[in-house]
């Protein structure tokens, strides 16, 4: 009997990575998963060697940085490549759920696999904040006003602050567990990835055309193996041209000056993959409605699946309004980096408006509105 | 037995109308199967078929899809137990490389190209990961320590710490010297004569870490006039050689020089 049927962990792997039946028809649109996975190893590397120089302590943490960047070997590239990795994974992250929307990835069977997601998006969201907090750069600020919004809870919201806190202002106990939750989420993470395939390989992947597609497969092995590393390539390109020629482009230089809890910068922004949640916090004058917003923001996301999600393939109204619905995420972004003005105050009420209605008006509506391309043309 | 006797009989009963049904269809299927088993691959260079034919479907083709005499074997069997490459997809709107054209040397050449990238992606991957444990530059900066002895009187010793371990510093007295180089090689655990183990005899520069299990010896203590190791009773004379003792080797003299006559550095 072959090696690969005979022993238990081959036969998994030759089941779930090599022989798994795979829609023939999948496009580049269905590269983005595995590059996540391949970013997420990437921080765990990164990562693991950054700690061995990294001092977690108020009063040496921004130094460290600094050692790590002219005294360690290779320190440097271990340094961007972390910073700039955790922008390329939340690029890649971004994109791999505009598929999910795009193609209905979501819908009924998988609904296990879009919860799962938004968990890791939620995780991931929370490591790479902890994570920025790190060089006690300026970025400090950026942690003592998402901490505070506990505020935000009544009665209790204070002691909870103080508690997160681990005493009455973002200081060294904060930085500590910081420090150690950073550390431990992307192993969560990495836990929950595999749960997320599991959670795929249930029923399979769509395809782009949305119907049945478990008579045309293809191994995954031989056939989405080497596509699959033509999009690692590219990536791998992208990668090392920001690390290696921009590594500060995506950054903000805030964070390369040393903490100082007396004095705000003046144009404190979040890194640029929260500047969508950060616009529709400050989009909403009260501050606990703005939290709750936001909440709301991820409670609809999780619903998604069960208020019907379909894709857009052959619906053209639905694709269309995704169009405008990646407008207004967008817009949603650069509105967060900008300063508040009536302006962008007023634009960045409505893109919220929008996001709402699109997330829970629009797309369970849409599908009872547009069924097939046949029907739409009697 | 029996049972199979009457079967055999019946058989040519049964199957004689069934033949005459399906034999042209079969004729044909097979027909068509068998040219592309053994035609050219070039749809275009392909016979037609001709017009009016009913039967174009895969499956019908495959179903009796058997060369004459050329297996007992039943058609579905033969295609499932030796599936062939002929597999019939719609062409008509692709275009073939012409048999011997496909371009292998090329591919194959792309491809070798690509793996020699990978792995020297892969070597250097590892080489920069592996290399970024080794010591960091301000580490290799403390690696050198100057030592100023003007302060070292005569018959006192000192201690400094090198590379996080302590050396010690003597500055021998001319009976010290004198006693050193008198004790005979034999006598020695660890021969080593005493102008070896100083660049200047009266400063003797060795490392104070017990050559035995590591622990710090005590200087102007034991019984050779040197160090004393208190963990497992080591004793080491003026010269820091391993005399009484657990100790295999004489306290190890660090690489240093003088660069004035009143300064060392070490490492």
């Amino acid at each position: 009997m072959r090696l690969h049927n005979k022993v238990q962990l081959f036969s998994v792997i030759n089941s779930h990575l090599i022989s798994y039946p795979t829609p023939m028809n999948l496009n580049y649109s269905w590269n983005w998963g595995s590059l996540a996975g391949l970013m997420l190893a990437s921080q765990l590397v990164t990562g693991i060697l950054l700690a061995m120089h990294y001092v977690g302590h108020v009063d040496y943490a921004f130094a460290s940085v600094q050692h790590i960047m002219t005294d360690v070997p290779s320190g440097i590239i271990l340094r961007y490549a972390h910073a700039n990795g955790a922008s390329l994974f939340f690029i890649v992250v971004y994109v791999h759920i505009l598929r999910g929307f795009y193609y209905g990835s979501g819908t009924q069977p998988r609904e296990l696999v879009w919860i799962t997601g938004v968990i890791i998006l939620l995780v991931m969201i929370i490591t790479a904040f902890i994570g920025y907090v790190l060089p006690w750069g300026m970025s400090f600020w950026g942690a003592t006003v998402i901490t505070s919004l506990a505020t935000a809870i009544p009665v209790v919201g204070k002691h909870i602050m103080y508690w997160l806190w681990g005493g009455f202002s973002v200081d060294n106990p904060t930085l500590n567990r910081f420090y150690s939750f950073h550390y431990t989420l992307p192993f969560v993470l990495a836990g929950l990835s595999v749960f997320h395939i599991a959670a795929l390989h249930q029923y399979g992947s769509t395809n782009p055309l949305g119907v049945n597609a478990q008579s045309s497969t293809l191994a995954f092995g031989p056939y989405f193996g080497p596509k699959d590393l033509l999009g690692v390539l590219f990536l791998a390109l992208f990668f090392s041209v920001l690390v290696f020629f921009y590594p500060d482009l995506l950054g903000h230089p805030d964070n390369l000056i040393p903490a100082n809890p007396y004095s705000t910068p003046q144009h404190i922004v979040p890194e640029w993959y929260f500047l969508w949640v950060y616009a529709i916090l400050r989009s909403i004058p009260n501050k606990a409605m703005g939290v709750l917003a936001i909440a709301l923001v991820f409670a609809s996301l999780f619903a998604l699946p069960f208020i019907r999600m379909g894709g857009g393939k052959f619906f053209i109204l639905t694709e269309k309004l995704f169009g405008a619905f990646l407008a207004d995420v967008l817009l949603l972004s650069w509105l967060g980096g900008k300063e508040i003005t009536p302006v962008t105050s007023f634009m960045g009420l409505c893109c919220t408006a929008f996001l709402f209605i699109y997330l829970l008006g629009i797309l369970p509506l849409i599908g009872y509105f547009e069924t097939t391309v046949q029907s739409s043309n009697k | 037995m029996a049972l199979r006797r009457v079967v055999a009989t019946l058989m040519p009963k049964i199957s004689q109308p069934v033949a005459e049904t399906v034999g042209p269809v079969a004729n044909h299927a097979a027909s068509c199967y068998s040219q592309m088993l053994a035609g050219p691959l070039d749809f275009v260079e392909r016979p037609q078929q001709p017009a009016g034919s009913t039967f174009r479907s895969f499956a019908s083709d495959a179903v009796t899809a058997l060369k004459e005499e050329e297996t007992k074997l039943t058609p579905t069997n033969r295609i499932s137990m030796s599936p062939t490459p002929y597999i019939k997809y719609d062409e008509h709107h692709h275009k073939r490389f012409a048999p011997g054209t496909e371009g292998r040397p090329f591919a194959y050449f792309v491809q070798t190209g690509g793996r020699f990238l990978y792995a020297s992606a892969a070597r250097l991957a590892v080489l920069k990961i592996v290399l970024s444990l080794s010591a960091a530059a301000d580490t290799m900066a403390v690696s050198s320590l100057e030592v100023d002895l003007s302060g070292v009187e005569e018959g006192s010793t000192i201690t400094v710490k090198w590379r996080g371990k302590p050396v010690f510093i003597r500055h021998r007295t001319d009976a010290e010297i004198q006693e050193s180089a008198e004790v005979a090689l034999s006598e020695l655990r660890d021969a080593q004569k005493d102008v070896d183990r100083a660049v200047n005899p009266k400063y003797l520069v060795v490392v104070g870490i017990c050559t035995h299990l590591g622990c710090v010896p005590i200087a102007g203590a034991g019984n050779y006039h040197g160090w004393f190791c208190p963990c497992h009773g080591s004793h080491y004379d003026i010269s820091g050689r391993i005399r009484e003792g657990p100790a295999p080797y004489n306290l190890e003299v660090p690489e240093y020089r003088f660069v004035d006559e009143k300064k060392i550095v070490i490492g």
